[in-house]
């Protein structure tokens, strides 16, 4: 199982624009992909209600694990995109 | 297909029917009616399913068909309306949903009442996550209504997909649904709930599409009926005949040439100047006003910096926004209106608890008494902005009653940088006090929708009292008068801010009673500034005295109309 941490860079925080960037991006990747904030239950990246739910704010870390062939580079993309402030672009 | 000729199927006897709403934003429109259709809820005896799995691939293909036509529509639209409807398509298909539905039908729920269980478990989930969360339980519901409507076999509520240009009518719009709108095909809107200052009223009039509010009976026209509606005078017709329709398209063409020939700084025929300002509540009003010829804005609601936020916005966050909503007015000035929060507007991070009386309580600047940090805050990135900018920036404060609470803000204000500082007069009492409130600060900016409010005791968000909330109510216009007389004597400027600056023959009144600024919505600019240079200081002065001196509103408005000039009153 790949995991990687990563800090959320959009100035309004994982909702809006960037959750669903990045849950389209998730749901891309064609492997179950979670994510939770450190030491809480991790909910299926692929959910939009989930991810909002999860009410990750700017500069705070949240945790993805996925599994399966290509769950590195799979993760590696995504924690690219949330180190990007999706909302300004 | 209905024909865009008016029908001559009226009754022959009566005519063709008129009914009387609030005009809130100008212009007339002619077309068939849609009706805009109410959300659908699951019937009450709705019973248990017998076979679970078909239930739930029933849902399931309900859900799927919400997220096709969300994004089929989504297609047909630009920019942000498309973005809102791809993320609200996202959520009809999230798989979190349909896994909740499945346990709501397992504990013994109908299909219609299981999609509504597990929206209703996300929108609690997103309530009490309050601030953005809390604004996307409207689209979620949406989403929730409409699958609902896909798995009974009944129309999907919201405005329906069509191709003429229309006439959209409904109880009310959310602002998801009016920001959606089609400008090309919506040529007018009527509600049948609302009331002048209302989503619908404040959108309709920014996106110039003409509008009428509290127009009873509205949603009971059918579908494909022709209408006339002006959005100035309030008038709906029902069926009308080619000659009024011909009649208001002439008066509409007349207007837009009359408005097109004028420029400029806001005067009257005698050299009067009276500052023509806009209202604006963002970044986007202001790069959109700013490209306008105006001479500023006269309110910058600053509310929205704050509501969406779970903690308190830093100052180089409130800088950047500010920096701007400043920059399209490099030179002219900017009124800006302090935090005005609390009470029937919490903030997530300022929360005083709930309140009995929330138009009466602790909101405005009794909210900033109790955390001068927010205050300091958002004066110090104001300042920032300000110098970066060269926007004429002032600062005033919502809420103010006494000349302590006014003294108070200015000095805070001045020891943040900034060199002007003034007060809203929205409170009866500081309006019967201007004198000594006024003479703290700089100037003051009459808020007549709260100003009726409090005059009246009628709450604004009560459609029914609608009448009670006229700003024509000669008691509103007594206290505006003595607001006036006071600033007068401590010569200080004193504009109004309330949509009755926007209303053509109410601004000569205001003008008459001692106003030097009317800041309203941007498209009412253009009717104001021809109003003001059809009368003299004197006529308006005149006009003044003929509404203070009527009995009722409705009596203040008739005489006044057939006072000014019919230069005027010809084209509204």
């Amino acid at each position: 199982m790949a995991t990687r941490t990563v800090t959320i860079a959009s100035s309004v925080g994982l909702h809006a624009r960037p959750a669903a960037l990045f849950v389209e991006a998730a749901s891309n990747t064609g492997l179950d992909v979670e994510i939770a904030k450190p030491g809480e239950d991790p909910v299926d990246a692929t959910s939009i209600l989930g991810v909002m739910a999860l009410g990750a704010k700017y500069g705070e870390e949240v945790v993805l694990t996925a599994e399966g062939d290509g769950a590195d580079e799979a993760l590696d993309s995504l924690v690219a995109l949330l180190s990007r402030d999706l909302d300004a672009e | 297909m209905a024909t865009t000729e008016p029908s001559a199927q009226s009754d022959p006897q009566s005519g063709p029917e008129t009914r009387q709403g609030i005009g809130v934003s100008p212009g007339t429109a002619y077309g068939p009616v849609v009706q805009v259709a109410p959300p659908v809820r699951p019937p009450a005896n709705e019973p248990a399913v017998d076979d679970q799995e078909a239930a739930l691939g029933d849902v399931k293909a309900a859900f799927e068909a919400v997220a096709v036509s969300l994004e089929e529509r989504a297609t047909r639209v630009e920019d942000t309306a498309q973005q809102i409807l791809k993320a609200t398509a996202l959520i009809a298909r999230d798989k979190g949903l349909v896994k909740a539905a499945a346990k709501q039908l397992e504990a013994g729920k109908g299909r219609a009442n299981a999609i509504e269980g597990a929206i209703e478990q996300y929108a609690a989930q997103f309530e009490a996550l309050g601030g953005y969360f809390a604004e996307r339980v409207a689209d979620l519901r949406d989403v929730g209504s409409r699958a609902v409507a896909a798995v009974l076999g009944v129309p999907a509520p919201g405005v329906p997909h069509f191709t003429e240009p229309s006439v959209v009518v409904a109880e009310d719009l959310a602002p998801a649904e009016t920001a959606t709108l089609d400008r090309a095909l919506v040529v007018g809107i009527i509600t049948e709930a609302g009331g002048r200052t209302s989503h619908t009223a404040i959108l309709a009039a920014q996106m110039g599409i003409p509008a009428v509010v509290q127009l009873t009976g509205a949603t009971s026209i059918e579908s494909g009926t022709h209408v006339a509606l002006d959005g100035d005078t309030g008038e709906v017709t029902i069926e009308p005949d080619l000659e009024l329709v011909e009649q208001q398209r002439a008066r509409a063409a007349r207007r837009t040439e009359a408005l097109g020939r004028l420029s400029g700084a806001g005067a009257t025929s005698d050299g009067l100047g009276v500052a023509l300002l806009a209202n604006i509540g963002g970044v986007d009003d202001a790069v959109s006003a700013g490209a306008l010829d105006l001479e500023g804005v006269g309110l910058f609601r600053t509310e929205f910096v704050y509501l969406s936020a779970t903690k308190a916005p830093t100052v180089e966050e409130q800088t950047q926004i500010y920096r701007d909503v400043f920059a399209p007015f490099e030179g002219r000035r900017v009124v800006v209106r302090t935090l005005d929060a609390g009470a029937d507007k919490p903030l997530k991070f300022a929360d005083l608890g709930p309140e009995e009386n929330p138009a009466l309580g602790r909101r405005g600047l009794r909210l900033s008494a109790e955390r001068p940090d927010l205050l300091d805050a958002q004066l110090e990135a104001l300042a920032i902005a300000a110098r970066e900018t060269g926007a004429d920036v002032r600062v005033m404060a919502p809420m103010v009653a006494t000349a302590e609470e006014a003294a108070w803000f200015a000095r805070r204000v001045r020891e943040n940088g900034l060199p002007k500082a003034g007060v809203m007069i929205e409170v009866p009492g500081a309006a019967l006090r201007a004198r000594d409130v006024l003479g703290e600060v700089d100037f003051g900016s009459l808020g007549t929708n709260d100003l009726a409010q409090y005059t009246m005791a009628a709450d604004r968000m009560q459609g029914a009292l609608s009448d009670l909330l006229d700003p024509w109510q000669p008691a509103v216009l007594d206290v505006v008068g003595l607001a006036c007389e006071g600033a007068k004597t401590v010569e200080r400027p004193i504009g109004v801010c309330g949509e009755s600056a926007g209303d053509p023959l109410l601004a000569l009144v205001l003008v008459g009673l001692g106003v030097t600024s009317l800041s309203m919505a941007p498209s009412k600019v253009p009717v104001v500034r021809l109003a003001l240079s059809l009368h003299t200081e004197a006529e308006c002065q005149r006009l003044a005295q003929i509404a203070r001196g009527s009995r009722t509103a409705v009596d203040a408005m008739g005489a006044v109309r057939e006072a000014a000039s019919s230069e005027l009153t010809d084209l509204l």
